[in-house]
């Protein structure tokens, strides 16, 4: 054994003061509890004023611990907030949010059948995406995280070309470098998915401030979690957005589950995400995130705010992660089992659905349609998209694609490197070898 | 046909690279730390904000994360950011931006979105500025995949390099030898500073050209031994030599990645001796990339050993700046030696 020099003893001076004590934060369910989110302040629909677009941030900062609702339990659109959405929008709206579910499914369960590597539903959460989407320009520009799924299947991406990314399949036309579900769609107005947390943020407001200086008139959108609201990327982003008044919209999806870490290791036992705006002098909107139409009226508010020069928004989805965090995750390990049943808002689709019926605009018989007329959709899809192939069965991608895009123009040492890589290959395959 | 040519020195070749593609491209915007109204701690882009207006150039939070990372959103949009960051030593809050956003960008999207920025960027030592505004942070660049690294180290070269810089589709970091923006460097530190006034290379054309990224310069040919350098160091190189009356070749590698592996090779094919000469600190600095790849491809011409005069592998000093840096006594060493051998 090398010998090791001691620490500094690490100890308490001598003091008469008290001790002092670290806080650790805990969550209050843990495997084995019964969860009871009682606690938890659910203000009246018709308490929460709607104010003007333009208002100042610090003359609305109780938006940022209330809760924007339009959606009562018993299926009532109320309160100021209320888009007054058309029949025809809400079972729009409804269909895009069934279709992200049915698409997640179907997903999830080829990722457990050893098609991909890896997948992320948004199940709970699809209103933060749908919603908000439907409420801002198709035009406009979107940076999303992981988990936004519902904003592409809103904007009317084909499924299909989202299947052949998830399987890296000779369809994918990210040609198979990037995980599952880190989409790019440029003509759809969605920013390359990153992998990595918070990035977009400032990139977002990057986006949103050439816009402005070029006297365009789209606005930026851009989604993280509670969790990676803590990264620097993300306070770099708000400052950046008040010093130039940049049209941007930021979306923090509580969803209260960052992997195993509950909200309070970003910060949530203290404060809301929404106050967060508070400090930089924007404006900050807490919403029920299991409210389709609260989503919806937030960022219309938001989405007319920017386009009028008053500047940024925060709004903080408050939501709650139903599933696992990815395929990789096993969400029994550190939570309750009930939590997602016991959430006190409700399922987004359940949610919707009962207004649609109490409107007299929807029922069982065409919601159960539906919802199985989505299924086969997403079936047939997954079919067509198996024919051009599955992760690991078949390499789909020419090897040399490899090397193609580090850089505009490849440089010689990718040139030698990608000859290495071919004689690798055809050792491996023998100087016929083509891909499938 | 050369056009009219103005005595500049290194900032003031700088900012006309940038006054020339702020003119040129209403695409280009010069953003950072002090560069709007005041021009810059170091006044590279003086005189910019007020002629081509705030939206063009304009000063930033004290944030690089921030700085590096809306300028890759500004690119997404399809402006060609030219963010500064204050010192390179700075620029390890917005790494993260710049190796897995920046760097990966085209790559990951498959060309949807790309990254035309150039991050400009002062560097290196020799100015009493500590550990923190003295650091030669290339070799960490050049270990990015998906990043430029360029090293101009004259006006000539510093303007016709960054305006090539800024028309590349690619994330370029842009290195600025700051020892050397107002005169070349002997390396004597106690002897006066001569001004770029009375170098050639200060004669610089007042409209736009471009040195195309990737090629090196040759300062001097000679036939004893092949010296590879950039930046700061070619000058101080260049002074040692002929006091010694070497006949040294001596390459100013320029860009270091993409790296101009034939005229290195060639010239060490011709001389069968080469020393790598790099202020950074010597461990997995660029030196030893140099080395290898000479090794690799020249083996059958070397006569000697390839050598490497470095920085020290500890933080930059403040009082002890002139220990630390690769001087005329460390090179002059390493030449004895290598042409011994």
């Amino acid at each position: 054994m090398p010998e090791t020099t001691p620490q500094k003893e690490v100890g308490r001076p001598a003091s008469n003061l008290p001790p002092l004590s670290l806080h650790i934060p805990e969550p209050r369910y843990r495997p084995g509890d019964t969860p009871d989110f009682g606690d938890i302040e659910v203000p009246a629909v018709e308490a929460t004023p709607r104010p003007g677009e333009a208002t100042k941030p610090d003359a609305m900062r109780e938006l940022c611990y209330g809760l924007v609702r339009v959606l009562d339990f018993d299926g009532q659109a109320k309160g100021q907030w209320d888009p007054r959405l058309s029949p025809e929008r809400l079972r729009s709206m409804l269909r895009n949010m069934m279709l992200t579910r049915a698409f997640d499914d179907r997903m999830f369960r080829a990722q457990r059948q050893g098609k991909t590597s890896f997948y992320m539903k948004c199940t709970g959460e699809e209103a933060t995406s749908v919603a908000s989407t439907m409420a801002i320009d198709r035009t406009d520009m979107v940076f999303p995280s992981y988990r936004q799924q519902g904003i592409l299947i809103t904007r009317d991406y084909p499924l299909i070309q989202m299947m052949n990314q998830i399987y890296s399949n000779r369809g994918d036309h990210l040609l198979g470098r990037q995980l599952p579900i880190m989409y790019s769609a440029p003509e759809h107005g969605f920013f390359s998915v990153s992998g990595n947390l918070a990035t977009q943020y400032p990139q977002a407001v990057g986006w949103a401030m050439a816009s402005a200086s070029k006297g365009d008139s789209r606005i930026a959108t851009v989604w993280c979690g509670e969790g990676s609201s803590a990264e620097g990327d993300f306070h770099s982003a708000l400052t950046f957005a008040t010093v130039y008044n940049a049209p941007v919209i930021f979306n923090v999806v509580n969803n209260q589950w960052a992997i195993s870490s509950f909200s309070g290791f970003a910060g949530g036992e203290r404060t809301t995400f929404a106050a967060r705006a508070v400090g930089y002098g924007i404006a900050g909107l807490r919403v029920d995130g299991n409210d389709p139409l609260a989503v919806y009226a937030a960022t219309q508010w938001a989405a007319d705010r920017a386009r009028t020069n008053n500047g940024p928004t925060l709004i903080e989805h408050f939501t709650y992660r139903s599933e696992g965090h990815s395929t990789s995750d096993d969400p029994s390990a550190y939570r309750a089992a009930d939590e997602a049943t016991a959430w006190p808002f409700g399922d987004p689709i359940a949610r919707l659905k009962q207004h649609l019926i109490t409107l007299g605009e929807w029922d069982e018989e065409r919601h159960a349609a539906q919802a199985k007329e989505l299924d086969e959709l997403v079936k047939t899809t997954q079919k067509q998209s198996e024919k051009l192939g599955i992760l690991g069965h078949g390499m789909h991608q020419p090897f040399e694609t490899m090397f193609e895009d580090v850089f505009e123009e490849m440089p010689w040492h990718l040139k030698e490197q990608c000859d290495q890589m071919l004689a690798e290959q055809e050792a491996k395959f023998g100087p016929d070898w083509k891909p499938e | 046909m050369m056009a009219e040519t103005k005595t500049m020195n290194m900032i003031e070749a700088i900012n006309s690279a940038m006054d020339v593609m702020l003119e040129r491209d209403p695409a280009t915007v010069v953003m950072g730390e002090d560069v709007g109204f005041f021009g810059g701690v170091f006044r590279a882009t003086a005189g910019l904000q007020r002629k081509h207006g705030k939206t063009r150039v304009f000063d930033t939070p004290i944030n690089e994360c921030g700085i590096i990372g809306v300028a890759v959103g500004m690119g997404a949009y399809g402006l060609r950011p030219v963010p500064e960051i204050q010192f390179a030593d700075y620029i390890y809050p917005g790494l993260d931006q710049l190796v897995s956003e920046a760097a990966r960008l085209r790559y990951r999207s498959a060309n949807d979105f790309i990254c035309p920025m150039t991050v400009r960027t002062p560097f290196g030592g020799g100015i009493f500025g500590g550990q923190t505004h003295s650091q030669s942070p290339e070799s960490i660049m050049t270990h990015i995949c998906g990043v430029k690294t360029v090293i101009p180290s004259n006006p000539y070269d510093a303007k016709g390099l960054l305006i090539a810089a800024i028309e590349d589709n690619d994330p370029v970091v842009f290195l600025e030898p700051k020892r050397i923006y107002n005169g070349p460097f002997s390396g004597y530190y106690d002897r006066p500073v001569e001004p770029w006034s009375k170098h050639d290379a200060s004669a610089v054309p007042e409209g736009y050209y471009r040195i195309d990224l990737g090629k090196a310069a040759t300062v001097r040919a000679g036939e004893a031994l092949t010296i590879l350098a950039y930046g700061t160091m070619v000058h101080v190189t260049k002074t040692i030599v002929e006091e010694m009356g070497i006949d040294a070749e001596i390459l100013d590698l320029r860009t270091l990645l993409p790296l101009d592996i034939e005229a290195i090779e060639a010239s060490v094919k011709k001389t069968g001796r080469c020393l790598i000469i790099h202020e950074a600190t010597r461990t997995s600095g660029f030196g030893a990339e140099l080395a290898a790849l000479v090794q690799e491809r020249c083996f059958y011409h070397l006569e000697a050993p390839v050598e490497r005069v470095t920085g020290f592998d500890t933080p930059y000093p403040h009082s002890l700046e002139w220990a630390y840096f690769p001087g005329p006594v460390r090179i002059a060493t390493a030449l004895t030696k290598i042409l011994k051998d």
